[in-house]
């Protein structure tokens, strides 16, 4: 039989580990860089795959499938393990029963993230194993190994991708799926009901593990040493170790994948064969922290050379160790940026010129909508974690009950369903007369289009039940719940007005589906240069199908889908839709 | 292949199809036998952001990331990302650029203008400029989405594979209904550098 290599992305290879290793059940919330794992393992047969409202509940679920036997993969992106941190912490203490392995798929630099916290430090937190892969083979041999470990030792095992991992692709050769049987559950309370009096007897079992566990790392073929030069020895895990190894071709390596519980005494001997260390981390020390602390015989380097921010290269690697400089070709300084955008036809573009136009206090929360922070519509005040933007807007009203008048809490729809409701139901018992508007646009856009619970259909795309907003709402106590079209910008500002002199809770869903999901429009709106008087009212809208370049707005025809929101904004009747326009279908 | 290695980028805007064009030159680089890593964007930036795919190619590559002053091509499809992704190619390096101006929406808006004077520049900083107006030929007048594989079919004619296989490799990677289009747009690449 012919072996042929493949080329995946690191979460193709996720997926496909997982499904070789025998995963029968599969749990996530999208966030880059992670969302692609569930959608590429939800492909496979015999793994049972769903979108989970966030990612505590998806690792609740998960927990579950565990108990009853399964192997399962839990998939968030690095700020997504801060909302499964709860259960995540004391599942560290139950252990499991099938094999789980949670990915956490971090982002240095943040090209994606609202923060780059460095979540290694979990592994830490929870007392459980760390496995970090360098490329995409290791991506798909490492959730093998995960559970495996899982299963041997009883405990969760976290597996950290990067960005540089995640979106990156490399070869492999794909193997065969080991079916694992799924066993059922055994009741056993002193295991799985974590009271104080068994809580108590799980904490020592916890710490012999991580004990037993760093033996198992002392062996283990994931932690290998890479002989080299005696001169200079680099310690590093996941993609550093390609920068590393490619900038630093002579040193003598050491490769964690297995980096959690640190292997000692492997770290001891690699010590002995070099004259200094350096070790090559991205973000936090938190290798060099445990070797300083180990006190070895020789020197120790690390965030001195590279600092504590954003991504590594193999080019700063070498500046830094070897002070070879590059001189990359200089271009000129004051090249446009090019910041990403709301697309033309996005239904949260009214919104933001509405709130910008009523000089509102925007509390803000994360989607594309987001980009309503930047120019021209520059109107959210605030972006801190998903679901924040409700609480934030109770906070301000409890502070001072004035603000109210002028504060919205502004959240996407699969935001709300993700954190958004618990904070309602503070504002609603509380009767706080705050104004929340929920921009229902059908889907989780933000990170490529996923279902969720209120879009009516599952991740494979089967039909399902979908949440009613106005329902669900007023269930929790909310009386003033009204929604009114994304298109219409009358309506949405007199609506907003109206909301915000209430004395009540209000919630406002503003709804259109994203245009992404549209796949007909009518046919482009155009400029009549007579009546335009450059006036710019309809450029503040930030659409890429306007500009303004001579002596009148231009209309991109080949971009525009007839929103109307420029025509509704023009006092002088010079956007005019097609129908006007002959030869125009 | 020449000194073992080539490290090509690709830029463009969100949407221009960089991603798959990578796709193209791996598969077809590891069918050939040899190592080959990419790293691409996705996410935020795919909102009509600025975008790059690195694609590395060698006996053996270990970081995804063509380091700054490394790249050997920087195949742009618009002509603002070419200067903008240029400090990453070394100075002896070939930009093959798409002449498009597509605006950012600072310039849109009237904040600021497009740069004036960028093929000069890039012109007077690397080892070799190709630029050409992509709309302007067939196939891509008929379908501006092709700027993608035609400026790959410039690409392809510096490197050493046959065409055929590059044929081949595209019936693999794209969409069915789209094949016959794109390797139309690939051979009036192939034909326009062998002019
Ligand atoms: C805890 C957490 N999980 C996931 C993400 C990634 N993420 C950012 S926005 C978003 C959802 C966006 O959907 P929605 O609220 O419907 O807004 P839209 O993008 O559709 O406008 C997700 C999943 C995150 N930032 N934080």
């Amino acid at each position: 039989m012919e072996v042929k290599r493949v080329i995946m992305t690191g979460n193709e290879a996720i997926a496909l580990g997982a499904y070789e290793a025998g995963v029968s059940v599969g749990c996530a919330y999208p966030g880059t860089p992670s969302t692609e794992i569930l959608e590429n393992l939800s492909r496979y047969e015999g793994v049972n795959c769903n979108w989970s409202a966030n990612e505590k509940t998806a690792l609740e679920e998960g927990i579950g499938a565990s108990m009853e036997g399964a192997r399962v993969l839990v998939a968030m992106k690095h700020v997504g393990v801060n909302v499964a941190a709860d259960p995540l912490l004391t599942l560290s203490y139950t252990g499991v029963g099938g094999g789980l392995v949670l990915i956490s798929a971090d982002d240095p630099g943040m090209h994606s993230s609202q923060n780059e916290q460095d979540n290694r430090h979990y592994a830490r937190f929870a007392k459980i194993p760390l496995l970090e892969p360098s490329d995409s083979e290791e991506a798909r041999d490492y959730v093998g190994a995960a559970l495996d470990l899982s299963e041997k030792f009883d405990t969760p095992v976290m597996l950290r991708s990067t960005t540089r991992i995640s979106h990156s692709r490399s070869t492999l050769i794909p193997g065969k799926r080991q079916e694992h049987e799924v066993t059922g559950f055994t009741k056993n309370p002193a295991k799985y009901v974590m009271l104080p009096g068994f809580a108590r007897l799980r904490h020592p079992i916890v710490e012999d593990r991580l004990v037993a566990l760093e033996e198992e790392a002392e062996k283990s073929p994931l932690n290998r040493i890479e002989p080299g030069s005696k001169k200079m020895g680099v310690l590093c895990s996941g993609v550093a170790y390609n920068y590393a190894r490619e900038a630093l071709p002579d040193a003598t390596f050491l490769k964690l994948g297995f980096s959690h519980p640190l292997p000692k005494k492997l770290v001891r001997k690699f010590a002995s064969m070099v004259d200094e260390i350096i070790v090559v981390e991205e973000l936090d020390p938190f290798f060099e922290e445990q070797l300083l602390a180990m006190h070895l015989d020789v020197p120790v380097r690390g965030k001195e050379l590279f600092g504590l921010l954003g991504e590594l290269g193999a080019e700063i690697i070498r500046e830094k160790v070897l002070g070879q400089k590059i001189e990359p070709i200089e271009v000129r300084e004051d090249i446009p940026g090019r910041p990403p955008v709301m697309c033309p036809g996005c239904s949260h573009r009214g919104v933001f010129h509405t709130l910008k136009k009523l000089k509102l206090n925007v509390m803000g929360d994360i989607g594309c909508y987001t980009l309503g922070a930047l120019p021209p519509l520059t109107s959210i005040d605030s972006c801190v974690c998903m679901g924040a933007s409700i609480g934030m807007a109770l906070g301000m009203a409890r502070a001072n009950p004035q603000s109210a008048e002028k504060t919205v809490a502004v959240i996407g729809d699969s935001t709300f369903l993700h954190s958004g409701i618990t904070p309602l139901l503070d504002a609603v018992y509380n009767e706080a007369p705050i104004t929340v508007m929920i921009l229902d646009n059908s889907t989780t856009a933000m990170t490529g289009h996923q279902e969720h619970p209120g879009t009516g259909s599952t991740l494979q795309g089967e039909p399902s039940s979908a949440v009613n907003l106005e329902g669900l709402c007023a269930s929790l106590g909310v009386k003033r719940v009204q929604a009114v079209d994304a298109f219409d910008l009358k309506e949405l500002r007199s609506t907003i007005k109206s909301e915000l002199e209430a004395k009540e809770t209000s919630v406002v869903i503003v709804r259109r589906p994203c245009v992404f999901l549209l796949t007909e429009f009518d046919a482009p709106f155009w400029v009549d240069e007579d009546l335009c008087t450059a006036c710019e009212a309809c450029i503040k809208l930030g659409c890429p199908a306007l500009s303004m370049k001579g002596e009148a707005a231009k209309i991109n025809s080949t971009i525009c889908t007839a929103c109307g929101l420029c025509e509704q904004l023009c006092r002088f009747d010079a956007i005019r839709p097609a129908a006007e326009k002959e030869g125009v279908k | 292949m020449e000194n073992q290695k080539s490290d090509i980028l690709i830029a463009g805007v969100g949407g221009q199809g960089t991603i798959l064009t990578g796709r193209i030159i791996a598969s077809l680089a590891i069918s050939e036998g040899l190592d080959v890593k990419t790293a691409e964007t996705h996410g935020m930036a795919q909102r009509g952001g600025s975008v790059i795919t690195h694609v590395r190619i060698g006996e053996k590559v270990y970081s995804p990331l063509i380091p700054q002053g490394d790249g050997d091509f920087l195949l742009s499809f618009e002509k603002l990302e070419a200067l903008r992704w240029l400090p990453f190619l070394s100075p002896q390096g070939t930009v093959i650029v798409n002449t498009q101006e597509l605006d950012p929406l600072p310039v849109l808006t009237g904040e600021t203008e497009y740069s004036g004077g960028i093929l000069e520049e890039i012109e007077s900083k690397v080892g070799r400029l190709i630029a050409v107006d992509a709309l302007s030929i067939d196939p891509v007048t008929k379908n501006a989405r092709m700027v993608n594989t035609f400026l790959l079919g410039i690409l392809a004619t510096t490197m050493e594979f046959e065409k055929e296989k590059w044929l081949k490799v595209m019936e693999q990677e794209i969409k069915a209904k789209l094949v016959d289009i794109n390797k139309q747009a690939f051979e009036a690449g192939w034909q326009f550098a062998n002019k």
